[in-house]
């Protein structure tokens, strides 16, 4: 299929994405997207298609949640000149700051979005940033919240579950599968497919069945829409490259989605390359999957020969999801967005050299697009790169313990 | 024979239906013992009506706690779509027509084309896949009916009645009516009320299906049997199969009590 897309074929699906016409109808990004879910949550599913398209862009929604925006979350966020890293990469390195909205990380832009569409709220996280934001959400909004978390992200991210905790919310551990965001997921399906009529699925992705790809994306594209303007005002200019971190991709959608329309812009996205490139080693499902269904929709996946989805590996809990959001799987098909892989190893020096020259901790995950920015950097010295720095990494310092901490004598 | 493999389906469960509800049941292929799958099956279809096949995926997200475990056992023994397919081609034919169920991603790998067509020749009369609405359903059911082979569609109690009757129109080989919101393995049975309420969304189902209905999720023993039995036209029941295959106990006693026989 990768192979059949004809160059006019790729051009068209572009302009339909630009005039706001993906997903389609049935929830399809090019071939990519859909809707694979029990029989059971089709009508939740329709109930909620209808509940986005009436009420997303309508005019008191939308009041509502930019006064929460401002008020609550901070917005708009900072776009900050990096002068250290600039002159150390020989670029001019500017960071759209997510870090600094409530909550820590872009998560919260979503989570608020839907918390005010939802009457209660089942939500999974990897690295806990998503459930911090979707607790603090129902707490602000008033709806009681329960979080899944594989029982390993609990470890590596355990002042999230206590942040979640003091904001009210049930973490259940999970404690099938492979024990991370994967399993969360399908654990959070199982309680929706229990109380479909009760439940609302605050998913915290740009992934999932439609029309979760496409709701997340316009509730995290505020990002973009504030950078694009900001270094406009800023730089008189856009940026060469727009580079940010790519998991389940919400971030990498938010932050893209404003450039996309703009051909002057290389835009990249970096995803987790792990110990390496072998099945099993890396999270890097752009740069190495095969298309398949998983958690409801047909995306690139981290599958072995027969279907089966393969555990997968990167120091960054956000990270580490075998699937991605089907709109970067067309991206990446029809050749708008370039993704590339971080390694585990150049991730963490990243993260150190970020916290020592420019005084800001970054996520493990938002690291993985500082890699890729020093490195576009070199390749194309003097120009303008805009990074989205996705989260803090004040949550990240159990697993910054036992890594740059741990080895490292300058920091410790 | 000028029977297609979904009639056959649908004509052992109404043989069955002449004198109790017919009884369909799951075991995962390969599980407990990929060495006894064989005769597992074997036993298993002497005993029922119908047998379903379960293919492991891992991540099984309409299932409960013992089917997620089944999966993840018949996985660690190598187990595949390839494996059971050419298991079925090497074993003699067994008594009840087979239905194999599977999450969608492992019958991509396959390929759907060439899956329908291997299938229908070891004797394969139907699909479940939970995963796959009928909204996704074109191109599997396309391919399925070209080569006779039923794709199972599957109701629930939160199924509006203008999509009841949509999903009811033009289904093959019977109906599986999930008798429950949540996943497999829980116990239907509760407050005589949730029974009723569960009898009648039956017989709506049954009011819409020119097809056999069969109830499935939360079946154990020969008690709900016998309350379900006059709303509909089979039972299904999976996840008690799996446990008595685990714990090594007799088939024939579970089933043939299911079936309102002794034991």
């Amino acid at each position: 299929m990768t192979e059949s897309m004809t160059e006019a074929a790729k051009a068209k699906l572009l302009r339909s994405l630009l005039d706001g016409q993906l997903p389609d109808e049935h929830g399809r990004f090019g071939p990519f997207g859909g809707r694979f879910i029990p029989e059971t949550l089709v009508p939740a599913f329709e109930r909620l298609t209808e509940a986005v398209r009436t009420t997303l862009h309508e005019a008191s929604y939308q009041a509502e949640l930019a006064a929460e925006l401002s008020d609550w979350v901070g917005r708009p966020t900072a776009l900050s000149p990096m002068r250290n890293l600039s002159r150390r990469w020989g670029a001019e390195i500017w960071f759209k700051r997510e870090d600094l909205a409530h909550t820590g990380a872009h998560k919260i832009n979503n989570a608020l979005g839907q918390a005010l569409l939802a009457k209660r709220i089942i939500a999974e996280t990897g690295a806990g940033q998503h459930g911090v934001a979707t607790a603090a959400a129902c707490a602000r909004v008033g709806l009681p919240c329960v979080v899944y978390m594989g029982e390993v992200d609990m470890a590596r991210q355990a002042p999230n579950v206590g942040r979640m905790r003091l904001m009210g919310a049930t973490v259940v551990p999970v404690t099938s599968g492979d024990r991370t965001l994967r399993a969360a997921i399908d654990e959070a399906f199982r309680d929706w497919v229990t109380d479909p009529e009760g439940t609302f699925y605050c998913l915290g992705s740009a992934l999932g069945p439609h029309p979760y790809p496409y709701l997340v994306r316009e509730l995290q594209s505020i990002i973009g829409r504030e950078a694009r303007a900001q270094m406009l005002a800023k730089a008189g200019a856009l940026p060469d490259c727009v580079i940010a971190c790519v998991g389940g991709g919400s971030n990498a959608i938010g932050t893209f989605h404003a450039f996309l329309g703009d051909p002057s812009v290389k835009i990249i996205g970096v995803e987790a390359g792990g110990r390496g490139p072998g099945l099993g080693d890396n999270a890097a499902t752009l740069t190495t999957g095969r298309p398949g269904v998983l958690h409801g929709t047909y995306t690139l996946l981290l599958q072995d020969a027969d279907g089966q989805i393969q555990e997968t590996h990167s120091v960054s809990a956000g990270l580490d999801y075998p699937g991605v959001g089907p709109e970067h799987a067309m991206l990446r098909e029809i050749g708008r967005v370039q993704y590339i892989m971080a390694g585990d190893d150049e991730t963490l020096e990243a993260v150190k050299e970020c916290a020592t020259h420019e005084g800001l901790l970054p996520a493990i995950e938002s690291a993985h697009a500082l890699v890729g920015a020093r490195d576009w950097a070199r390749q194309n010295p003097g120009t303008r790169i805009l990074v989205g720095m996705s989260g803090r990494g004040d949550k990240d310092m159990p697993t910054l313990q036992t890594t740059l901490l741990a080895n490292d004598g300058v920091l410790s | 024979m000028s029977q297609s493999p979904a009639q056959r389906l649908t004509q052992s469960i109404r043989d069955a239906r002449d004198t109790r509800p017919a009884l369909v049941s799951f075991l995962t292929a390969g599980y407990p013992s990929r060495e006894h799958f064989r005769a597992d099956l074997a036993t298993v279809a002497e005993h029922s009506d119908v047998v379903e096949i379960g293919v492991p995926f891992t991540d099984p997200m309409a299932d409960g706690v013992t089917i997620q475990r089944s999966s993840m056992g018949a996985l660690a023994h190598g187990v595949t779509l390839h494996w059971i397919i050419d298991e079925l081609a090497a074993m003699p034919p067994v008594k009840a027509p087979l239905v194999l169920m599977s999450y969608m991603n492992p019958l991509l790998a396959y390929g759907l084309d060439k899956l329908a067509a291997d299938a229908a020749r070891v004797g394969v009369c139907g699909f479940i896949v939970p995963d796959m609405p009928l909204e996704e359903a074109g191109n599997f059911e396309v391919a399925l009916r070209a080569n006779g082979v039923a794709l199972v569609r599957m109701v629930t109690p939160v199924t509006p009645p203008a999509r009841l009757k949509h999903l009811c129109d033009g289904a093959e080989g019977f109906i599986y009516a999930v008798t429950m919101t949540g996943t497999t393995g829980k116990n239907v049975t509760g407050a005589d009320d949730a029974l009723t309420a569960v009898g009648s969304y039956l017989d709506a189902v049954r009011k819409q299906a020119a097809i056999p209905v069969c109830a499935g999720f939360g079946i154990r023993g020969a008690a709900q049997v016998k309350v379900l039995d006059p709303h509909c036209d089979g039972v299904i029941v999976g996840s008690a199969l799996v446990e008595t295959l685990e714990r090594g106990e007799s088939v024939a006693a579970l089933l043939d009590g299911l079936r309102g026989g002794t034991a």
